[in-house]
C-alpha cells in the first residue's frame, strides 16, 4: 500500500511539473522519462534477475530502428510503427537470449556486448537503408499519433509520462507477482529455483523479453518524439548508460532507474556549463557515489529501514 | 519514516518549484530585456566537439570563433550591439547534440546557433533546432544539407560540402595523376559520399575506379586491408577521419615503404591536426593532398592571411604559435570564422533585433548569392545558393614538398557545382 | 598484433584472475602507458634512449597510478563486483579527461627506436614489428615466470584460490590486491610503450584494446595465463583470415558473432576448467 501510494505521488508530480517547469526542463524530463523506462527494462534483467547485460543498447536501437525505418521507407503513421518498433525491441531481445543465457555472469557480459556489438556494425553495414553512422531525421508525417503531434512540446511530455506511467506501473506489478518473487529467487540461488521446479532458462528468457520490451519501447518513443534515428544508439556507451542509471539509482528497485536518470543527466549537463572539464566531474561523482552509497541512493535508503516504500 | 519522507517530498517539490519559478523568470525576462535596450549582446550558442571523437577538431573551431568573435566585436559588433557566444560541449555525440541546441536556445536564450561538424551530430540536432525554430547554422561540409535531408533553419554558408569538393577534384586527378584509382575510405557516410560522388566524378572524366575498400569505423589497425589494393592502381586515394587517422596513414607508409607505389592523392582530414612532419610520415613527399585551406602560408598568401593567422594563433606552418607540435586543423576551421561574417551580414540585412526576427534572418541569409574574399572570407571567394543554403568555394591541391604543403592546384567555384536537389526555400518554416 | 593484445590481455587476466574484479579502466591504464610515452620520448632528446627510459618510466608510473586507485577505492568498496564496474568507470572518465586536459584531443606520433625494414617486392614489413613480437614474448616469460616461481607469484595464486585462507595463513591480502592491480596494469602500459611507435598515441584509444582484451580473457578462460595467450593468437590471426574473405565490414560482423558463439558454446572459454 505504501508503495503504491509512493509511486503514484511520483507519477503526480511529474504530471505537475508539466505545469510549472521551463521549457527547457521540461523537454529534459521527457528525455529522461523515456530513458527511466530504458532503464526500467535494464533494472529488471539486472536489478532484479541478476542478468548483467552489455548489450542493450542493440534493443534500444531495434525499436528505434524498427519504428523509424518504417516511417522512413514505408510511410507507416506514429502509433503501428511505435508498436512494431516496441515489439522488435523484444524479438531482439529473445534471439539475443536464446543464444546468450547460455552463459552467465562476465561471459554473459561480454557475450551480450558482442552481439550488440555485431548489431552496429550490422546497421553500418546496411548504411543505404539505415543511414549508417549518420541516421536521418524522423519525417513530420511520421510523428502524429492519433492526432497528437509528438514533435510538439505539450504532448510529447505527456506521452513520455503516459509511457513511463504505463512502465512503472508494469514494473511494479511484476516485481509483486508470482514470475517477480521467482526472478529474485534466481538472482539470489539459482540451484536453489531449479531444485524448486522452476526451469531457470525459462524464466530468464522471459525476463530478457520482458527487458526487451521496454528497451525497445523506449528506443521507439525517443526515435519519434526527438525526431531522429541514428547508429550511435547502437554503440557500447548506451548499454553502460542504464547500468549506471540502474547502479546509481539503486539496483532492484523500481524508482531506482528514474532517480539514476535525473542524476546521471543533471549531473552531465551542470559539470558541462560549469567547467571544460565534464569527464573528471561525472567521473569523480561515480566515484563518490560508488564509496558512500554502494547500492545505490535509493538501495541504502532501502537498507535503512524504507524497504515497504521501495520494493 | 512517514513524516521524514513526506518532509523529503516536500521538500524536493519545493526546490523543484522554486528553481522553476526562477528558471521561468529568467526565461521570460530575457527576450524583454533584450527589447527594452538595443545596446544589450547578441548572445550565440556554439555547439562543440569539445569532448568525443570530434575534440581534435572542436579545440580549433573554439580558437578560431573566438579570434573571429574579437574581431567582430573590435569592429564595433552587429548593428551597434556587441556579441558574446556560448559554448557547450555535445560530446560529439547526436542525442547530446540535441539536448545541447535545446539548452543553448531555450534555457541560455541565445539568439542562434552555429558550429557542429560532425554530421551525425548535425543530423541529429537539426530537428530539434527546427521544431524551436532557431537557425542552426552549421561548419560541417557534409552533404546533408545540400540534398535536402534537413530543414529550413539549418544552414551552411561558412564551407563547401563533400560532394562539391570531391567532384572537384577529379578532373585534375585524372590528367595528372593517372586513370585507374582505388579508394580507401571509412565506411560510413562521410566515407560513401566520398564513394559515391567521386566514383561518378571519374567516370565522367573517362577513368575508373577500381577497388573500393571500406574501413569499418570501430578498426584501430589497417595493415590487413592494405593488401587488397590491386597492383595495377595507379592512383591511390585515401580519406580517414577518427581518433585513428594518424596510425592509417603511418601503416600505409608501413605498407608502401621505399618500394615502387601507385600516386597517391589524399584528403587532408586523414592528416587533420597532425604534423606532416611526424616519424613515420617520410613517405608522403611527393604525394598530394586536397585542402580547403592552405595549412603552410603560400608565397602568394592575400595580405589578410597574416592577419588571420596571427589572430588564430597558428604560424606559418599552420601550427599553434605557442607549440610548435600543436598542428590545427586549418582546412576545416576557417568555416566558422566566415560563418560568423556571415551572420553579422545577416543580421544586419534583416535589421535583426531579437529572437522575434529569426525567420527574417533565415530568409536575410537566402537572399545572398555572393560573398567577396577578404579578412571576413579569408578562404577566398564564395557562391551562396540560397535554395540549398549551401556555399560554395575554391579548393585546393597541395603536394609535399620538403615536409611542406605546397599548392600546385586551384579549382574554380564552378568545378564543384551540380544540379539542385531541394529548394528549402519553398518549405514552410 | 597479437602479441601486444596478450600482454594487455594477461594484464587483465591477472586482475580478474586473482581479484574476481572486472576493471573497465584497463584500456585506459593502455592508454596513460601510450601518452606518458609520448611525453617522455619529447622529453628525451634521442629516439632510442627516449623510448628505452618510457618503456621503464611509464609501467612504473601507471602501475603506481593502479595501485592507488586499488587502496584509496577498490579497496573500500572491498571488491564488490557491481561497485568494482561503476568505480572503475568512473576512474576511466577521469584518466581521460586528464588525458584530454594535459594532453590534448591530437594524435601524437611516437618514433620507433630504430627503422629497419624488411623489404619484399610488393610490400615491405618493419623490423620494429618483429621486435615488438620478440619483447612482448619475453616479457610475458617474465611474467610467467614470476607467477610460478617466485614467492611473490605463489602467494598471488594462493589468494586467487582462496583469498580467506591465504589471510588466515598470513597473507596481507590486500597489498597483494594492490600489486596485482598495479602489475595488471603496467602491462598494459608496457603493451601500450611498445604498440605506441606502430600506431599513435590519443586519449581515446583505450577502449579497443579494453574490447579484445576482454574478449581474449574470457574465450583462454577466466584468470588462465596460458589459455589467453593462446586465445591471443587465435583471435588476432583468425580476424585476419576472416578479413580477406569478406568485405571489410560484414567480416568484423562475423568475426564478432564467431567469438561470441564460442563464448556461447564453451562459456568455461577453450582452455579454462569448470568453476
Amino acid at each position: 500500500m505504501r508503495a503504491l501510494s509512493l509511486h503514484l505521488a511520483v507519477l503526480a508530480l511529474l504530471l505537475a511539473l508539466h505545469f510549472v517547469l521551463p521549457a527547457y526542463h521540461h523537454a529534459n524530463l521527457a528525455r529522461i522519462m523515456v530513458l527511466a523506462v530504458f532503464a526500467m527494462g535494464y533494472n529488471i534483467a539486472f536489478g532484479y534477475t541478476g542478468l548483467l547485460s552489455l548489450g542493450h543498447a542493440l534493443f534500444l536501437s531495434a525499436g528505434m530502428f524498427g519504428a523509424g525505418l518504417l516511417i522512413q521507407h514505408f510511410g507507416l503513421t506514429a502509433a503501428p510503427a511505435l508498436l512494431i518498433g516496441t515489439l522488435a525491441g523484444a524479438a531482439m531481445a529473445a534471439l539475443t537470449g536464446l543464444l546468450a543465457l547460455r552463459t552467465a555472469g562476465v561471459s554473459l557480459m561480454i557475450v551480450t556486448l558482442m552481439f550488440a556489438q555485431a548489431g552496429y556494425l550490422t546497421l553500418l553495414y546496411f548504411g543505404a537503408v539505415t543511414g549508417g553512422d549518420e541516421g536521418f531525421p524522423v519525417p513530420a508525417a511520421g510523428r502524429v499519433a492519433f492526432g497528437l503531434n509528438l514533435a510538439a512540446e505539450g504532448p510529447r511530455y505527456l506521452v513520455a509520462l503516459g509511457l513511463f506511467a504505463l512502465a512503472l506501473m508494469g514494473n511494479l506489478a511484476l516485481v509483486r507477482s508470482r514470475f517477480g518473487r521467482v526472478m529474485v529467487a534466481m538472482r539470489e540461488n539459482e540451484e536453489r529455483s531449479r531444485m524448486l521446479g522452476y526451469n531457470p532458462f525459462a524464466v530468464k528468457l522471459g525476463v530478457m523479453v520482458l527487458s526487451g520490451l521496454y528497451a525497445g519501447a523506449a528506443g521507439a518513443f525517443y526515435g519519434v518524439m526527438f525526431g531522429y534515428v541514428g547508429a550511435t544508439f547502437a554503440t557500447i556507451p548506451y548499454s553502460i548508460l542504464p547500468l549506471l542509471y540502474v547502479l546509481l539509482g539503486g539496483a532492484g528497485v523500481t524508482l531506482g532507474p528514474l532517480l539514476g536518470a535525473v542524476l546521471m543527466f543533471y549531473l552531465i549537463d551542470l559539470a558541462s556549463s560549469h567547467t571544460t572539464a565534464q569527464l573528471a566531474v561525472t567521473g569523480g561523482a561515480l566515484l563518490v557515489l560508488v564509496l558512500f552509497a554502494p547500492k545505490g541512493i535509493l538501495g541504502s535508503l532501502r537498507e535503512r529501514g524504507l524497504a515497504s516504500w521501495l520494493p | 519514516m512517514t513524516t521524514d519522507l513526506a518532509g523529503l517530498k516536500t521538500n524536493r517539490r519545493t526546490v523543484l518549484g522554486g528553481l522553476a519559478a526562477g528558471g521561468a523568470l529568467m526565461l521570460g525576462a530575457a527576450p524583454r530585456f533584450v527589447q527594452a535596450q538595443s545596446s544589450a549582446p547578441i548572445k550565440l550558442g556554439f555547439q562543440l566537439h569539445r569532448t568525443g571523437i570530434g575534440a581534435a577538431y572542436g579545440r580549433w573551431y573554439e580558437r578560431t570563433t573566438q579570434a573571429a568573435l574579437k574581431l567582430l566585436n573590435d569592429q564595433g559588433g552587429i548593428n551597434g550591439r556587441p556579441v558574446e557566444i556560448v559554448f557547450e560541449d555535445d560530446g560529439t555525440d547526436p542525442k547530446r547534440g540535441a539536448e545541447v541546441v535545446e539548452k543553448l536556445t531555450t534555457q541560455a536564450g541565445c539568439d542562434l546557433i552555429l558550429g557542429p561538424l560532425f554530421s551525425h551530430v548535425v543530423i541529429g540536432s537539426a530537428p530539434r533546432a527546427g521544431e524551436l525554430k532557431v537557425p542552426y547554422l552549421v561548419c560541417s561540409e557534409g552533404y546533408h544539407v545540400a540534398s535536402g535531408m534537413l530543414n529550413r533553419w539549418t544552414l551552411q554558408p561558412g564551407i563547401t560540402d563533400v560532394r562539391a569538393q570531391v567532384s572537384s577534384m577529379a578532373p585534375w586527378v585524372m590528367q595528372n595523376l593517372g586513370k585507374k584509382v582505388t579508394m580507401v575510405f571509412p565506411d560510413y557516410a562521410f566515407g560513401h559520399d566520398h564513394r559515391d560522388f567521386f566514383t561518378e566524378a571519374v567516370k565522367a572524366q573517362g577513368g575508373e575506379v577500381i577497388a573500393q575498400i571500406a574501413i569499418p569505423p570501430t578498426e584501430t589497425s589497417f595493415t590487413r586491408y592494405l593488401p587488397q589494393i590491386p597492383a595495377e592502381t595507379e592512383v591511390l586515394y585515401h580519406v580517414m577521419v577518427g581518433p585513428a587517422v594518424l596510425t592509417f596513414v603511418k601503416e600505409l607508409g608501413e605498407f608502401y615503404g621505399s618500394g615502387a607505389r601507385p600516386q597517391i592523392f589524399g584528403f587532408i582530414d586523414s592528416l587533420e591536426a597532425v604534423d606532416i612532419a611526424a616519424p613515420g610520415l617520410e613517405f608522403l613527399e611527393g604525394t598530394h593532398f586536397w585542402e580547403g585551406h592552405c595549412r603552410v602560408k603560400q608565397a602568394d598568401a592575400p595580405e589578410w592571411e597574416s592577419t588571420y593567422r596571427a589572430a588564430v594563433g597558428v604560424d606559418d606552418n599552420g601550427a599553434s604559435v605557442s607549440d610548435a607540435r600543436d598542428v590545427s586543423t586549418y582546412a576545416h576551421m576557417f568555416s566558422c570564422w566566415e560563418t560568423l561574417f556571415v551572420i553579422k551580414k545577416g543580421m544586419e540585412a534583416s535589421g535583426y533585433q531579437s529572437t522575434a526576427d529569426r525567420q527574417k534572418f533565415v530568409e536575410a541569409i537566402e537572399a545572398m548569392t555572393a560573398f567577396d574574399a577578404g579578412l571576413d572570407h579569408v578562404q577566398g571567394a564564395k557562391t551562396f545558393n540560397g535554395k540549398t543554403h549551401q556555399v560554395f568555394g575554391q579548393q585546393f591541391i597541395s603536394k609535399v614538398e620538403g615536409g611542406k604543403l605546397m599548392r600546385v592546384h586551384a579549382t574554380s567555384i564552378e568545378d564543384g557545382m551540380y544540379p539542385d536537389a531541394v529548394d528549402y526555400t519553398a518549405q514552410s518554416f | 598484433m597479437a602479441a601486444v593484445l596478450a600482454l594487455s590481455a594477461v594484464g587483465l587476466s591477472l586482475t580478474f584472475g586473482v581479484m574476481r574484479v572486472v576493471n573497465v579502466a584497463h584500456g585506459e591504464f593502455f592508454m596513460l602507458g601510450a601518452v606518458l610515452a609520448w611525453v617522455v620520448v619529447q622529453a628525451v632528446p634521442s629516439a632510442p634512449l627516449g623510448f628505452v627510459a618510457a618503456l621503464i618510466l611509464c609501467p612504473l608510473v601507471v602501475g603506481a597510478v593502479a595501485a592507488l586507485a586499488d587502496t584509496a577505492i577498490l579497496k573500500r568498496l572491498n571488491y564488490d563486483p557491481e561497485a568494482t564496474i561503476v568505480a572503475t568507470i568512473g576512474i576511466s572518465y577521469i584518466l581521460q579527461q586528464g588525458a584530454l586536459s594535459f594532453f590534448g584531443p591530437d594524435a601524437r606520433a611516437v618514433e620507433a627506436p630504430f627503422s629497419l625494414r624488411l623489404q619484399f617486392p610488393w610490400f615491405g614489413y618493419s623490423g620494429y614489428k618483429l621486435f615488438v613480437v620478440i619483447a612482448a614474448g619475453l616479457v610475458l616469460l617474465a611474467v610467467w615466470l614470476f607467477m610460478t616461481r617466485s614467492r611473490a607469484g605463489l602467494v598471488m595464486r594462493a589468494t586467487q584460490v582462496d583469498r580467506n585462507t591465504a589471510r588466515a595463513f598470513g597473507i596481507n591480502v590486500d597489498r597483494v590486491y594492490a600489486g596485482t592491480f598495479a602489475l595488471g596494469a603496467a602491462l598494459a602500459a608496457v603493451a601500450a610503450v611498445l604498440i605506441v611507435p606502430i600506431q599513435q598515441a590519443h586519449y581515446l584509444m583505450g577502449h579497443d584494446p579494453l574490447l579484445l582484451s576482454f574478449i581474449v580473457v574470457i574465450i583462454g578462460g577466466l584468470g588462465s595465463i596460458r589459455g589467453t595467450l593462446i586465445a591471443a593468437l587465435l583471435i588476432g590471426l583468425s580476424d585476419g583470415i576472416i578479413s580477406m574473405f569478406f568485405t571489410p565490414t560484414l567480416a568484423k560482423i562475423v568475426a564478432t558473432l564467431a567469438v561470441a558463439l564460442v563464448l556461447v558454446f564453451r562459456p568455461q572459454g577453450l582452455f579454462g576448467a569448470r568453476a
